[in-house]
């Protein structure tokens, strides 16, 4: 046991040291957890050969990333992707995988090891390439919108090699590892419900676990999450999400598919669901511990002694590879016309290989496919052209966006066409007003609330939306506050308002926040915590509905209305004044003698800005109106009687 | 050469200015230049809830006033009326003590769904531009104002579709630079009918 202890705190400090530290230095996640894995592996020698294990363990990280990536892609999206997917994809991997071929036959490499490298570096990082898309705000460009197609396309390729590879396995490999018969003993008498089914029946199992996946994540799904969600335990939601991924899992692997397939399709039957952002919270920290443990194990797994061996054959290759992979990309860049400075992100964000290389190239030793040796180099390769990414992406905004800058100078500014989302936290009396308006006007919302019979009675009518907690920020990362332009909080609670308002303005700064205030104190504390526009919940019907009750009494529509603008501006005039008293005050409680004697201020103005329309000619909201003095126009006349006669004179 | 003599103050009446052709470039193009202070009336009062003391302020801190607006049933925009009966009160812009206007040059910038030639006596609208506009022009006389006859775009409607938008915006840019610089002979200004075809003879030293 204590040995346990030891090793997973050993893998912890790793990681909290390293990474911070890496993203300090602008080299992103991935790149801290290889470094931390090489630091505690060959360098100090801290773990050992357990790596290899806890690898495979890892390993259902990108199972689990499959399912996120799944989650993010509705169908509907998918479908609209599918020119780009499949024309952009489909060519990088084509291409990529070809020419990195062709070059190791010229080496004279067997043919099956020649594919499998080029499929293996066809791949591109998703994890870095996307990271530092979110970081540098690129994800929205036409360089970034077509990378990430490519590595969505990649993503999925990655299924069908999983499947491919096998078949590539060399017999005299093969014969090898019988000779190590235990290891040879775990890997084919693992549990399986299709060993032996004669063909016909082995595609009926299939098919019936495929359909079981996409039929029950449809329909039966939301009934039980409803059930968990309505017992409000956060642990048991976390719990269900985690049964569901690891039984789709244990389910494919039953029949001999790729887990990774399976939860995949179960992210996309999923992505309509009103649980997929509470589902992606649940998943995500999960996700990202057991890849961060994985890229540790790839660090830890490096061969130093290879790489001072072969130091100029893998920097060779590594360069090699990467220069090819960018002209794949630029040549595909001009084919499918992307431009300017997109042209130049395309390419160089997606010149490495990347973390399902690992996944394949360990896949490739387990199934005899490349030998361990050589698998070790193309490890290095793969790692070392992550390493160099970071350097691509600092090219790309020190060299290249400042070159086109200059060009397109002369340019007036764009108009904005695309507006970013607006995030809707509590959709009930109020939020929905609010959501109501925003997509009539064709503004994209993603409305969350905590209340799933809400959610339910809104999906009802056909408004989008989703339960969960949104005080909580993996939930609000999820629902894509990062690219969000605004956040309108319209909770009924003040705290937990008060609460989110605090930390997205302190954590987001750029997105703007609207809140809606319980009341004037509520407002107050709104404001200090940072809110950009604060509407009191009740104040606009309240004064609506005391214009109603000034018509009744026989004042006139248009002077009420007059009377209604002069109240709102006299109100908001001093709401400044009030605020300062009302911050000025240390004595704790926040209405002192001080506040009260200038909100009675405040309503002694009003009164007198109302009155003074009755008593005085030049009232405050009726200036305009008010005629001149009587007899003014005898003096006009005699000055321009006065003027035509100088006029005569000059 | 390009020195800020003169502050002009812009004030554009456009109530739907998604659907603007040729209003909304050409209050860009003046925007841009130095000088000019653009101000969007429908913009900055959707409610018609005019601030007095605001907009009588940078009356008083520009040397010239132009409304920018597309003629609407041969007047301005409604808000533009509005801002005149709530702005130029009695005591401020006319009548006793009344003085803040006198002497800046007044000007109207406009569009006009009509043909230039429909602006006759002899077309279907019967008056001259200038004519129509005559409330405003009396506007300026009464506050001291120095009245410059309009620049128009005629046929509004079709002016992208013609090609005619460029010339337009080349002389209503050339016109505010030469306000800005002080380069505009107001007097010999004041006698024509509109400014369109004769900014090469009021313009100095271009």
């Amino acid at each position: 046991m204590t040995g346990y202890f030891l090793q997973a705190f050993i893998y912890l400090v790793a990681a909290v040291i390293a990474v911070p530290l890496a993203k300090r230095f602008g080299l992103g996640s991935v790149l801290g957890y290889l470094i931390a894995g090489v630091v505690i592996g060959p360098v100090v020698g801290l773990v050992g050969d357990e790596t290899n294990v806890i690898q495979h363990f890892a390993e259902f990280g990108v199972v689990m990333m499959l399912f996120v990536v799944g989650l993010e892609l509705e169908p509907k999206m998918l479908w609209a992707m599918r020119h780009r997917l499949m024309g952009l994809g489909g060519l990088q991997v084509g291409l990529t995988t070809i020419a990195v071929m062709a070059i190791a036959l010229w080496f004279s490499i067997q043919w099956s090891i020649a594919l499998t490298i080029g499929l293996v570096f066809a791949l591109s990082s998703t994890a870095i390439v996307l990271q530092t898309f979110n970081e540098k705000g690129l994800g929205k460009t036409e360089g970034g919108r077509n990378a990430f197609s490519v590595l969505l396309f990649q993503d999925i390729a990655v299924i069908p090699m999983l499947a491919f590879i096998p078949l590539l396995a060399l017999p005299e490999l093969i014969d090898k590892a019988q000779l190590a018969v235990g290891e040879a003993a775990e890997h084919h008498e693992e549990i399986s419900l299709v060993a032996g089914l004669p063909g016909w029946a082995y595609g009926l199992v299939i098919t019936a676990a495929i359909a079981m996946v996409v039929v029950g994540g449809h329909y039966l799904s939301r009934p039980l999450f409803r059930f968990v969600a309505s017992s409000g335990l956060r642990e048991i939601f976390t719990a269900t999400a985690l049964m569901l991924v690891i039984g789709i899992a244990a389910l494919m692997s039953l029949v001999g598919l790729s887990p990774a397939l399976g939860t995949f399709l179960a992210g996309v039957v999923l992505a309509n669901s009103e649980f997929r952002h509470e589902l992606e919270s649940n998943i995500d920290p999960f996700k990202g511990l057991l890849l961060g443990l994985f890229f540790i194990t790839v660090g830890a797994g490096i061969d130093f002694g290879i790489l001072a061996q072969d130091l100029g054959l893998i920097l060779g290759l590594t360069l090699g590879l990467m220069l090819l992979k960018a002209l794949v990309l630029l040549l595909l860049a001009v084919v499918f016309k992307i431009r300017h400075s997109d042209k130049w992100l395309f390419a160089l964000s997606l010149a490495q290989a990347g973390e399902f290389g690992f996944v394949l190239l360990s896949f490739t030793v387990q199934n005899h496919v490349i030998p361990m040796e050589m698998a070790q180099v193309l490890s290095l390769v793969v790692a070392l052209s992550m390493f160099l990414t970071p350097g691509l992406f600092i090219l790309f905004d020190k060299v290249i966006v400042p070159r086109y800058r200059q060009g397109s100078h002369q340019r007036e500014a764009d108009v904005i066409d695309e507006q970013g989302t607006v995030i809707i936290a509590g959709v009930g009396r109020f939020g929905q007003i609010v959501n109501r308006m925003l997509t009539a006007n064709g503004v994209k919302t993603v409305v969350l609330d905590h209340q799933v019979s809400q959610v339910d009675i809104l999906r009802s009518i056909n408004v989008k939306s989703y339960f969960g907690d949104a005080t909580r920020p993996d939930l609000l990362h999820t629902a894509g506050i990062e690219e969000a332009s605004l956040l309108v909080v319209a909770m009924d609670n003040p705290e937990s308002t008060t609460e989110l308002v605090k930390y997205v303005k302190q954590t987001y700064p750029r997105v703007k926040v609207l809140a809606r205030a319980f009341d004037r104190g509520h407002a107050y504390i709104l404001h200090s915590a940072g809110a950009d526009h604060i509407q009191k919940e009740t104040f606009h019907s309240s004064i609506e509905l005391g214009v109603d009750a000034l018509k009744c009494l026989g004042f006139h529509p248009f002077q009420v209305e007059q009377q209604k603008n002069t109240f709102k501006r006299i109100e908001q005039r001093s709401s400044k004044i009030l605020y300062q008293a009302w911050c000025d005050d240390s004595s704790g409680e926040r209405f002192d003698n001080n506040y009260r004697k200038l909100f009675i201020e405040l309503e002694e103005t009003i009164k007198a800005a109302m009155l003074k329309d009755r008593s005085d000619k030049h009232a405050t909201s009726e200036r305009g109106w008010t005629p001149p003095p009587k007899g003014y126009d005898e003096v006009l006349d005699h000055d321009d009687a006065q003027r035509a006669d100088n006029d005569a004179n000059g | 050469m390009s020195e800020i003599k003169k502050r002009i103050l812009l004030l554009l009446a456009h109530p739907s200015q998604h659907r603007s052709e040729v209003n909304i470039p050409l209050f860009e193009t003046a925007k841009a230049i130095e000088g000019v202070t653009a101000v969007d009336l429908y913009g900055e009062y959707p409610t018609f809830d005019i601030d007095i003391e605001q907009e009588q302020q940078r009356l008083v801190d520009h040397d010239i006033i132009i409304f920018q607006f597309p003629l609407y049933w041969y007047s301005t925009p409604a808000m533009l009326k509005e801002w005149q009966d709530l702005v130029l009160e009695y005591g401020f812009a006319y009548g006793t003590d009344g003085e803040q206007l006198k002497g800046k040059p007044f000007l109207c910038a406009l569009t006009a769904g009509g043909k230039e030639e429909a602006y006759q006596a002899q077309g279907y609208n019967h008056f001259t531009i200038r004519q129509l506009l005559a409330p405003l022009e009396q506007t300026a006389s009464l506050t001291g104002m120095h009245y410059l006859p309009p620049l128009a775009l005629f046929g509004a409607r079709t002016a992208s579709e013609d090609d005619r938008m460029d010339a337009h915006r080349r002389k209503w840019r050339r016109l505010l630079k030469a306000l800005v610089e002080d380069r505009v002979d107001l007097d010999m200004a004041s006698g024509l009918g509109k400014l369109n075809h004769s900014l090469d003879q009021i313009i100095l030293g271009d």
